[in-house]
């Protein structure tokens, strides 16, 4: 007589360690084996969207700031974009290397934190705080300038919220110096680590024609291989002044698109902003902060969808503008959301502690999941 | 020391149960918050922290803190818990680990039980724990649990093969399964001890060497595996199974299983120094003796043995905070495609060597 067998059905979070905040994960499991994969969504939803529409432009920036809390500063760079686009606003010339350096110093601070939580999720703690303890030179940066340490209403439309700190320039080159060979010491304590790549090599592949048809971007779009960067193919700001490289995944110890390569390339593109930071640092010009704030934003009657290149993906913001003080409608593509989506699907046939590596490896902030 | 103690109270009862109690209360219990404290501290440190430093001087008391904390803490226990089992398991998982002392010989002066089957003793009654986590995590009913337990038994059972070939190839080199025996054997400098191929001198002991370094490393990595420690903590897997079979226990129920690890921990690394460390032989020779003050040297004895133990343990802390955590698969392809074929090996080649 055969053994009467169940599929166990595991409730993962939202209370739990490793989902990055408030997922909750239905997993259907065969003893470890993980059958199917039903992600549940919406625990930290707060209506941004709805509640845009009964805030005048200006107040709807701290707003931004909520979505993906680890990336403040380029989720306001987003939102003013579109709105000076809307309303055909010129930046000045010194905005604009102010907000390159802080995008891009905010790009290195998100990737630190996915980095540092992805090591926990495989059981390295150490990592982790080398890394946080890194990030928080960047937070000391944005602290002196913004005044907050992670949500910034920085970035302004039109402007910025204040000029930068008199010793933001030196700090700044301060930390690339200092910055630098912690990546080769990451590399050697947990990229390279024989163990680490066991446990995420050809872990959960994500190929490219599905990271196209998913609509995934960002790094885990680049780590199938494709190499779409928004600041090289669709350039916002003044990202066409400088010198940069795409990095893409090659499969350096596995399949081309698994965790491993998700990870490495977060390594990668930091380098990357890292060249950036030093060829901006040294040219930002005199100029006023302030000259191109207008007193009072009213755009046009009209459309605008712009887009930029989150640490995470494709941040776009749909904007309907009726011509009043309020938008009519505004909507978010949260490259963390999009994202989500594929999770399931990489998931099918792996080991409940694979789960924790690809999930981890996605790098999703549920705050602009849910938004 | 029984003479001694029998002397004092006039009753061998008495006696053996006092010489029981000396190493737990002495011994055992002050390491235990010890080395609770020393795992934070030196996470703490190999991290950039400062750790612990409000209790006392950088912190000195706060394991103390911690365990009044916990013994005030309601005794939790959700509903559907199997309730004789659920409040068994922590006690044996403790006895288990605490019981595993008897037979360690702390100094020639001093060892709970002389037996002659003290590696079989060691042996079978550390396997004690296994069914405690075992019950722990099925009377839970948490799903956590069940699989934390699921995978710590099958991890513990599966290495508990290389552990023993190692131990097998020790008891043929040594001809002894008493732990005062082996330790006797490897006596006065580190030369003669059997990680250096024993104290026999000969060709032999030369070959030994390279095979004696392969099964020290083969009973550490597995006896690693035993304590649930990382890369192998799969069954604790603190960012997967929240803490696995522990999840549902508070209290000092908890702290059974917290300090029964830790006792766990220096009870292996002891096993290894006996085995292959000389025990609690000095490596150079006693102060005690060269200076004709003969009570000193059991206490010499004792401080060598309590070093090169908690030795052992803070290099298993070293590897927790550096090393990721193995899958389950990957945890069991280790054992079996790796540590038990070399075990196998290494007794094979130790068995000829002895011929000689």
């Amino acid at each position: 007589m055969a053994l009467k067998t169940e599929e166990m059905v595991l409730n993962m979070g939202p209370q739990h360690p490793s989902t990055h905040g408030v997922l909750r994960l239905e997993l259907e499991l065969e003893g470890e084996l993980v059958k199917n994969v039903i992600p549940h969504i919406g625990y930290l939803h707060r209506c941004f969207e709805k509640h845009c529409e009964a805030m005048t432009y200006p107040q709807i920036v701290p707003y931004t700031d909520r979505m993906d809390y680890l990336a403040s500063m380029s989720n306001n760079l987003g939102y003013a974009i579109a709105i000076e686009r809307l309303m055909g606003i010129e930046v000045p010339e010194r905005v604009e290397y102010i907000r390159v350096i802080m995008a891009e110093l905010q790009r290195i601070a998100s990737h630190l934190v996915a980095l540092g939580t992805y090591g926990v999720d495989i059981g390295a703690f150490t990592p982790f705080l080398f890394l946080f303890a890194e990030r928080e030179k960047i937070l000391t940066i944005f602290e002196e300038t913004s005044g907050a340490r992670l949500l910034y209403n920085y970035i302004w439309v039109g402007g910025l919220a204040q000029d930068i700190h008199p010793d933001f320039v030196r700090k700044t080159k301060e930390f690339v110096e200092f910055f630098k060979p912690k990546i080769k010491e990451l590399n050697d304590l947990l990229s390279y680590n024989k163990i680490f790549i066991e446990r995420t090599a050809n872990i959960g592949i994500l190929p490219a024609d599905v990271a196209i048809n998913y609509g995934i971007t960002g790094p885990n779009l680049r780590a199938s291989g494709v190499k779409w960067d928004l600041r090289k193919d669709d350039p916002y700001s003044i990202y066409d002044r400088f010198d940069f490289d795409i990095p893409v995944g090659e499969g350096l110890v596995g399949t081309v698109g698994d965790s491993w390569d998700r990870y490495y390339l977060k390594v990668l593109e930091m380098e990357q902003s890292l060249r950036i930071i030093e060829q901006a640092i040294d040219q930002i010009p005199e100029g006023d902060v302030h000259e191109a704030v207008p007193k009072r934003i009213k755009p046009p009657k009209g459309t605008i969808y712009t887009r930029v290149e989150n640490p995470k993906g494709e941040l776009g913001y749909f904007i309907i503008s009726d011509g009043s003080l309020n938008p009519f409608r505004v909507k978010v593509r949260g490259p963390s959301f999009v994202n989500m989506e594929v999770f399931g699907e990489l998931c099918k046939g792996h080991f409940v502690a694979d789960i924790i590596a690809i999930l981890g490896s996605i790098d999703i902030v549920l705050g602009e999941v849910d938004r | 020391m029984y003479d001694f103690l029998i002397n004092i109270f006039g009753n061998q009862i008495v006696a053996y149960f006092v010489a029981a109690a000396i190493p737990l209360f002495l011994f055992i219990l002050p390491y235990a918050l010890f080395a609770v404290l020393a795992e934070r501290k030196v996470s703490a440190h190999m991290q950039d922290r400062w750790g612990p430093m409000r209790v006392g001087y950088h912190g000195v008391l706060q394991t103390v803190a911690d365990i009044l904390k916990l013994i005030q803490k309601e005794n939790i226990r959700a509903t559907l818990t199997d309730k004789v089992l659920f409040n068994l398991a922590p006690y044996l998982v403790f006895v288990g680990s605490f019981a595993a002392f008897a037979a360690i010989p702390f100094s020639s002066w001093f060892i709970g039980s002389s037996i002659d089957i003290g590696l079989f003793y060691f042996i079978a009654i550390s396997s004690f724990v296994v069914a405690g986590i075992l019950m722990g995590g099925w009377a839970s009913n948490n799903k956590y649990s069940l699989l934390g337990a699921m995978r710590s038994v099958s991890q513990i059972i599966s290495y508990e093969i290389p552990t023993a070939i190692v131990i097998l190839t020790m008891v043929m080199i040594t001809g002894s399964l008493n732990l005062q025996t082996i330790t006797e054997q490897q006596t006065a400098y580190f030369w003669n001890w059997n990680i250096l191929g024993g104290a026999t001198f000969g060709i032999g002991k030369f070959l030994l060497i390279p095979l004696m370094l392969g099964a020290f490393l083969i009973i550490y990595i597995s006896t690693l595996a035993e304590v649930n420690r990382t890369p192998f903590d799969i069954p604790e897997a603190e960012s997967e199974l929240v803490s696995g079979f522990h999840t549902e226990y508070s209290g000092m129920k908890f702290a059974m299983f917290f300090l029964a690890e830790y006792a766990n921990m220096l009870a292996v690394s002891f096993l290894i120094v006996v085995l292959f460390f000389g025990g609690y032989h000095s490596p150079f020779g006693y102060i005690g003796n060269s200076i004709g003050v003969e009570w000193l040297v059991p206490i010499e004895q004792f401080f060598w043995f309590a070093s090169k133990g908690i030795f052992f343990v803070i290099v298993q802390m070293w590897l927790r905070w550096t090393l990721p955590r193995l899958r389950v698969d990957q945890l069991m392809t280790v054992c079996w495609k790796y540590l038990i074929p070399y075990s196998v090996a290494i007794l094979l080649l130790v068995g000829l060597i002895t011929l000689i």
